[in-house]
């Protein structure tokens, strides 16, 4: 077999691809009904927000913005302006679904990331495990994420969060790290002088610390969800992406502008949301 | 009995410690061993005890390990070797709870840069020991309001550190250890970082809290005349080992080797040394007994210019001078009282040099020490240039 593979070469995409198989068989009694529920789930939360009507939004996303951008008008006439520009074009509809796609993805990136990030501040080992995986995660390019997940979740929302988890959750993992070791040694010191338990060293002093710095990877996170959902469209997973691509495919210039023009206000919008969230502690 | 008791408590940084120890006790040297091994001697087997209440402080330059002896006490570093007894338990075989009980009961610990937790209130950041020890909230409240009223803050409870000048925030800092109420205090360069006139307010403050609370404080410095202000004992460090250990007297009048010796050189000895250092045993007569010849005779034989005078309890009357002792014999004066001059100045043996250099200034006769109005000894000015020039024949036996 070793000189097979010198002449041959060595069979990485059969490789690869009897273990997406295996995985796929193996674990379907997983995947069937992360499908199915978190699809629906998903599916239900767009609806609920389809629900409300898109004035209403506008107006309570405009009050946020006035509230967390320090009583200046600035991000709160842009969001109006903006959402009322895409609900104009008639993309309301799409815009719920991307956002619902790329709220999910950045929460469970979050949910997942964090305490990666926490496990490897503390360990070494793990540190020196994880960084690899993380490089690998975020240069491999984002297409070829999507064929295990169409294998493994079919088509539709599910798989193009899986693909966004993958390529969006790193920043987080990176950050949370960063921050804990980069909490003061003398402030970590004195919590473990008064006697801290481990836990409450990391609930009271390091993770306040290193606030900040997560919510910048979270920043992070959430602009790479978004920069998701062209990509992800491409599996069938609904939303403004869907719009820029099949825009693309018939050439229309004009759609596909406006669709993506779409995307660049939900991005700022966000954008500064979760900034300004967390320049507001500072 | 000692509170804190090391014994052979040695650190070593590196990758291979044994290797390391070995060779220490082969007796090398730590550039050597880090020569051979790669490894850093961080203390190499200390040995002391502390007293409950005393004021213990270690000194050395930076890089001698003092830092490092200080968090072997809390353990906030794991020794290589040795034991830390504290009321004789040894730390250094405590699991983590244990350590933890006794971090939160008996040791509270004040760092060089305050290390205050921004995100907190000035009152949360001292409650943080009690809160951390499930201490319900106005129980909480209540120490740490006491523990800032010590320190003189209680009206910036609810400010953030940031808010606060470095004198502050130490403060801030001590009633944080102090809201454990813990037994002993360890003081990390906790003065380092204020500027002179703070740092000397802070360390007078110190003593004044340690005069009512009798904690037992380990103060890290690298500054002689702080550790010789504040310490009842110093051990002085050098390369991870400690040189001497002494009283700050025997530390400068005794110096163990060249390198203390070095070290206390330029130290600033009037503020040390006392009356009772540099007084001499006085040359008197008798007032009740003696006349003016005596007291010529006396003066002729010590070769001195005047002479003081006593009654029979040894209290203090005055002085004669030679000139007014010869006038009067040539005049067949006989009582002593018709000379005598009364205007002497008088300290005690307690007196710091800087002061005697003002009373001894202006002063054409040597300055009388006197306890309970009896007189104990003479400085002469030559005495007082010779302690400040860093003579040890200064007598000790008096200090």
């Amino acid at each position: 077999m070793l000189k097979e593979w010198f002449t041959e070469g060595i069979p990485i995409a059969e490789g690869t691809e009897w273990v997406t198989d295996k995985i796929t068989e193996k674990l379907s009694f997983l995947f069937d009904p992360i499908k199915e529920h978190f699809g629906n789930f998903m599916d239900f939360s767009s609806e609920i927000l389809m629900l409300v009507p898109p004035i209403i939004v506008i107006i309570i996303v405009a009050l946020i913005a006035f509230f967390i951008s320090g009583k200046k008008f600035g991000l709160a006439a842009f969001s109006v302006v903006g959402l009322w520009l895409i609900d104009n074009q008639g993309y309301w509809e799409h815009l719920i679904s991307t956002f619902t796609l790329v709220l999910i993805a950045s929460l469970l990136s979050v949910i997942i990331g964090v305490p990666i990030g926490i496990l490897m501040s503390k360990s070494k080992t793990a540190e020196a495990i994880i960084k690899p995986i993380l490089d690998f995660m975020q240069t491999m390019p984002a297409f070829v994420y999507l064929i295990p997940a169409v294998a493994f979740f079919g088509i539709g929302m599910v798989p193009g969060i899986f693909a966004s988890l993958i390529f969006a959750t790193p920043p987080t993992v990176r950050f949370t790290n960063l921050g804990i070791r980069q909490v003061s040694k003398e402030l970590v010191e004195a919590s473990e002088a008064f006697g801290s338990t481990g836990t409450q060293k990391l609930l009271k002093v390091e993770l306040p610390m290193a606030k900040t710095t997560i919510m910048a990877g979270i920043n992070q996170t959430v602009m790479l969800a978004l920069s998701m959902v062209v990509i992800a469209s491409m599996i069938g997973a609904p939303g403004l992406g869907r719009e820029v691509l099949s825009s693309l495919q018939r050439a229309q210039v004009g759609t596909g502008f406006v669709a993506g023009i779409g995307i660049v206000i939900l991005a700022i919008i966000i954008d500064r949301f979760t900034q300004s969230a967390n320049s507001k502690e500072q | 009995m000692p509170i804190i008791e090391a014994k052979n408590l040695t650190k070593v940084f590196g990758k291979n410690p044994k290797q390391a120890i070995d060779h220490l006790d082969r007796g090398l040297s730590k550039e050597e061993i880090l020569k051979k091994t790669g490894s850093t001697v961080g203390v190499n087997r200390a040995s002391f005890t502390v007293e409950s209440g005393e004021i213990f402080v270690i000194m050395g330059l930076s890089g001698s390990g003092k830092s490092t002896l200080v968090r072997l006490i809390n353990r906030l570093i794991e020794p290589t070797q040795g034991s830390i007894l504290i009321d004789g338990q040894d730390l250094a075989k405590m699991d983590k709870k244990e350590l933890r009980q006794v971090r939160r009961e008996k040791l509270g610990m004040v760092f060089q840069r305050f290390a205050l937790f921004p995100n907190r209130t000035v009152l949360k950041n001292v409650e943080y020991g009690l809160e951390i020890q499930k201490v319900d909230t106005e129980e909480r409240m209540k120490k740490a309001h006491e523990a800032l009223k010590l320190v003189g803050l209680e009206g910036y409870a609810e400010q953030k550190p940031e808010q606060l000048s470095g004198g502050m925030q130490q403060r801030v800092g001590l009633a944080r250890a102090l809201a454990n109420d813990p037994e002993v205090l360890l003081m990390d360069e906790a003065f380092s970082a204020l500027d002179p006139l703070i740092r000397k307010d802070m360390q007078d403050e110190l003593i004044d809290l340690q005069s009512t609370m009798k904690k037992t404080i380990i103060f890290i410095t690298h500054d002689l005349d702080e550790a010789l202000r504040l310490g009842d004992r110093i051990a002085l460090m050098k390369d991870g080992s400690i040189v001497q250990i002494g009283t700050p007297e025997e530390i400068l009048m005794n110096p163990a080797n060249d390198y203390v010796e070095r070290f206390v050189e330029d130290v600033d000895r009037s503020k040390v040394l006392t009356a009772g250092h540099i007084m001499k045993r006085p040359e008197t007569i008798n007032i009740e007994k003696h006349g003016p010849r005596v007291a010529l005779e006396r003066m002729k034989e010590a070769g001195i210019s005047s002479i003081l005078v006593v009654d029979s309890k040894r209290n203090l009357k005055g002085y004669v001078t030679a000139d007014d002792a010869s006038e009067a014999r040539k005049k067949e004066v006989r009582d002593l009282k018709e000379i005598l001059r009364t205007d002497i100045k008088q300290v005690n043996k307690e007196t710091s040099m800087q002061d005697i250099f003002n009373v001894i200034n202006g002063s054409p006769v040597p300055v009388a020490v006197v306890e309970n109005e009896k007189l104990v000894g003479i400085i002469v000015r030559g005495a007082v240039i010779a302690a400040l020039a860093g003579d040890s024949e200064v007598n000790l036996e008096h200090a």
